[in-house]
């Protein structure tokens, strides 16, 4: 039976490495106990600083195919509540649920003594922990905080130095996003002394323009504003950023992984990548507490069939996976097959491999994609009536004629006419023998 | 058929949609649910080949405008397509869902959210070019191939008079369509947009009221969409009785007058879907019992077997292997019907079983007799010009006489609303590359 007990950043402990990132659902005591008790390991509390004033609206989506909120986006700042109130609350919380990890976020102006201060009183809350919010990348970043500093190496060493000098609990400093090499400040953080990262923060964002009105969302009296990005769709960004630190040399960090995690899937990849814990906020706002007990349940299963104890025993498996392109086998060669028993029809694979790839797969009969739509065009189609011209409506096989060939000598095993295919495990990629030895680009030139 | 016999709606409350609308984002989720195929199934299954995917990705995309113009470029009619089209057998017969496992999708429905949008806000077709191509064309019969040829032909600047000698264009849209199909109010939305187009309308009884010399004379080129003639005859004793009334005079009857009644118990004969049309409006008129009798057994009945499966929900009792001999009246008045037990053996020509008549005869009482044995084909009038409507080019609509072209259930000897807007289509293609070579 898999072990989720989570120690992290030297000193953060929690039943389960699944923690409320700062936002929205860890805004006060109240939700962060029922979060609690629907199973969340840990919360990073909303971001404690000088109480804020927010606009309304404060969030925006981006829809697809019919799914709501593929991203979100909000202009959110900070919480809004005093910060007594929240430090009081922190402490009730950890009275109540000792077990849970409770993290306090925390964005103050940028002086030595008054972040001095809010680290005491965090600490002396109750707080396992702190997460410095140098990513924040809306409102605050205009007056000087968030990603302001998290975008300034020296300033998030800076800052990072000031809290270490009084603190006795774990450091956690969030990343931006934001920046051309997120590898700067990790680094910088690093210099200063932070003891783990959280990364990402959201992604700058303009979700859309309403057609009707010309106003960007969300939309506030007339007018919008830009704001930061996440949910499923900024996944693949998180996950790159996440390895970028991770293979740092000069990093070496525990991470908490951030960034479009919805289920125990994403979370296992956040973890083969080198994360300890994981932090969710949009899934949350989605779908409420309730979804963490099929990241719990999801997760152990998984690392029961893979053999895995405890998440120490695939942390970061996946890292020496992550090359750079020039280490790549070029001799590697896989090829499209179609099984002809599970493909319908539809010929996506076709038009996308002539339009979008390689022009290599084929229905037969056509030279080019025009002519096939061109002679079913010219078809004289009358409705069948089905006894007497004896025709069946069409739950057969798939007609002969639908169903594409791959010119596999041509076939670059771009994965495409895969990726397109509706019906699972009909188009597979196979590897074919080369007959050459592994050979890399930069072997190949070196060679040369 | 008089002024007075126009459709009416008195009757509509028994007819609910046989599938209601779609609601706009019902619509947008079966919309999604499209993997959009190349080179789809479903147009190549369409008479008309409408490019069902386009269509349906422009209802995704909340271009309702783009959505109903693809459709109506590929199909003039498409609002009564997409309600009495056998999509079963068509579109959605095709649609690669059923290899995946899923429902295929709903692309009748989708077509008419299109199709209702565009009626509903009263859109009109691009302005056309106006008389860009001499020579004007005279289409005869104002049914679906009519309306359909006369269409494209004003799309390309031709000048069109459709002749119809009923009060109301539409042909069997209008008048022959079961209500919970189709309602004779959106066949006139369709002939209403034909007309906006420049299309020119005369009720006349070609024959009678203009003679077809006077429009060989004044047409470059003629269309014969004439549909089909009357119901064929049992050919039986007692047949004219009162009490008999065929299929299609049953359905245009009950559409168009106001006090009509059907009697306690009816019988139906014939085996096709317009028999199960009928049979099934007998029920929702009010009538106790109904029972069709087909000569042979359920399953060479011609009807689409859905069909046959909503006329068993509707409460139709069916009785096989029984051919009529005699309707049973009483001072022209008839009672019941004479059936005689068929006998089925070996395959005739058609490819179906020969049926013969056994000695076995029995008696059915019943108030009305609806026979729907299928139409007869309006030829007489085309002898003389050496016309034969049963070898007409279906590519091209073209007969035997250069100046005329054919198309719709007068050709196809009667399918449906969408092989007409094909005939239709086809013939006008055919006779815009014959004016403009002219030109």
């Amino acid at each position: 039976m898999a072990d989720l007990t989570t120690n992290f950043a030297g000193g953060i402990r929690c039943p389960n490495p699944f923690w409320l990132a700062s936002g929205p659902p860890a805004n006060n005591g109240e939700q962060v106990m029922r979060a609690f008790d629907a199973g969340w390991g840990g919360a990073v509390w909303k971001t404690i600083g000088e109480p804020i004033v927010n606009v309304s609206s404060r969030y925006s989506s981006v829809d697809w195919n019919g799914q709501r909120m593929m991203g979100l986006n909000n202009i959110e700042l900070i919480s809004d509540r005093p910060i007594e109130t929240n430090l009081r609350e922190i402490a009730e919380v950890k009275k109540r649920y000792p077990k849970n990890a409770v993290v306090a976020s925390l964005m103050v102006e940028s002086k030595r003594e008054v972040w001095h201060d809010i680290v005491k009183r965090a600490e002396d809350a109750g707080a396992d922990g702190l997460e410095l919010n140098f990513g924040c990348p809306h409102g605050m970043s205009e007056r000087g905080m968030g990603s302001a500093v998290g975008q300034v190496p020296e300033y998030a060493s800076m800052i990072t130095e000031w809290v270490k000098e009084v603190a006795r609990t774990p450091v956690l400093v969030k990343l931006t996003p934001n920046i051309t090499d997120i590898r700067a400040v990790a680094r910088a953080a690093k210099r200063g002394g932070a003891d783990g990262l959280s990364a990402i923060n959201t992604i700058n964002s303009i979700t859309g323009v309403d057609l009707d009105t010309f106003t960007p969302r969300p939309y506030v009296g007339g007018q919008s504003a830009h704001g930061g990005y996440c949910g499923p769709a900024v996944k693949p960004i998180a996950l790159h950023l996440v390895q970028q630190i991770a293979s740092d040399a000069e990093v070496g960090l525990p991470i908490s992984g951030i960034g479009g995690v919805s289920g125990w899937r994403e979370a296992a990849e956040f973890m083969l990548l080198g994360c300890g814990t994981v932090q969710v906020c949009t899934a949350v706002m989605h779908y409420g507490f309730r979804i963490v007990e099929d990241m719990i349940d999801g997760l152990s299963n998984w690392m029961d069939e893979k053999g895995f104890r405890t998440i120490q025993d695939f942390r970061g498996l996946s890292l020496p996976k992550v090359t750079e392109w020039k280490h790549l086998d070029l001799n590697y060669k896989i090829v499209a097959k179609i099984d002809r028993d599970k493909c319908i029809g539809c010929d996506l694979c076709y038009i996308a491999c002539w339009d979008g790839a390689h022009q290599c797969i084929h229905i037969d009969g056509h030279a080019v994609p025009e002519a096939v739509v061109a002679a079913s065009r010219a078809r004289l189609t009358v409705t069948p009536i089905a006894k007497l011209d004896s025709v069946q409506p069409g739950n057969g096989g798939t007609p002969p004629l639908r169903i594409p060939r791959v010119d596999e000598v041509e076939c670059v095993g771009c994965n495409l006419c895969w990726l397109v295919c509706p019906v699972e495990s009909c188009i597979t990629m196979e590897q074919v023998d080369t007959g050459r030895p592994r050979q890399s680009w930069e072997q190949r030139t070196t060679v040369a | 058929m008089s002024a007075s016999t126009l459709p009416v709606a008195g009757n509509l409350e028994k007819f609910p949609d046989l599938h209601p609308a779609l609601d706009s984002q019902s619509a947008l989720a079966e919309a999604t649910r499209c993997l959009f195929c190349f080179d789809a199934p479903c147009t190549a299954a369409c008479p008309t080949h409408i490019d069902v995917p386009r269509f349906i990705k422009k209802i995704a995309t909340g271009n309702l405008r783009g959505s109903a113009l693809t459709i109506l470029d590929a199909n003039i009619l498409g609002l009564s397509c997409s309600r009495a089209c056998p999509v079963d057998v068509l579109c959605e017969g095709s649609c690669v869902m059923h290899r995946h496992n899923q429902k295929p999708i709903e692309i009748a429905r989708l077509q008419r959210h299109a199709m209702d949008w565009w009626h509903g806000k009263h859109q009109q077709p691009q302005p056309y070019a106006g008389d860009s191509v001499a020579g004007r064309v005279a289409c005869i019969g104002g049914g679906p191939a009519s309306l359909a040829c006369a269409a494209e032909l004003r799309r390309h600047g031709i000048s069109v008079t459709i002749f119809d000698n009923r009060p109301l264009p539409g042909g069997l849209n209008t008048y022959g369509i079961a209500e919970y199909k189709l309602r004779p109010s959106d066949s006139l939305r369709e002939v209403e947009m034909v007309r906006a187009m420049g299309v020119e309308f005369r009720q006349a009884e070609v024959g009678a009221g203009i003679s077809l010399e006077e429009i060989q004379q004044e047409y470059s080129l003629i269309f014969l969409g004439l549909g089909l003639g009357a119901m064929e005859r049992l050919g039986i004793p007692g047949e004219d009785a009162s009490g008999v009334i065929d299929a299609l005079r049953f359905i245009e009857r009950y559409k168009t007058s106001h006090d009509f009644k059907v009697g306690r118990c009816v019988a139906v004969i014939g085996g096709g879907n317009t028999a199960i049309d009928a049979a099934n409006a007998a029920r929702r008129l009010g009538a106790e019992e109904v029972h069709l009798f087909y000569r042979r057994t359920e399953r060479e009945m011609p009807a689409f077997s859905f069909e046959y499966g909503h006329s068993i929900i509707e409460g139709v009792q069916f009785h096989w292997l029984s051919q009529p001999v005699e309707i049973l009246a009483e001072s022209g008045a008839a009672w019941g019907v004479r059936f005689a037990q068929t006998r089925l053996s070996d395959p005739d020509g058609t490819g179906r079983p020969r049926v013969d008549l056994t000695d076995s005869l029995f008696d059915f009482a019943c108030d009305t007799v609806i026979p729907a044995l299928g139409q007869a084909r309006f030829s007489e009038l085309l002898k003389a010009r050496g016309i034969d409507l049963k070898t007409v080019d279906r590519r091209t609509g073209q007969t035997a006489h250069p100046k005329y072209y054919a198309g719709g259930d007068c050709v196809n000897g009667g399918r449906e609303v969408v092989d007409a807007v094909a005939d239709g289509k086809r013939a006008a293609l055919a006779m815009i590359a014959k004016l403009k070579g002219a030109n």
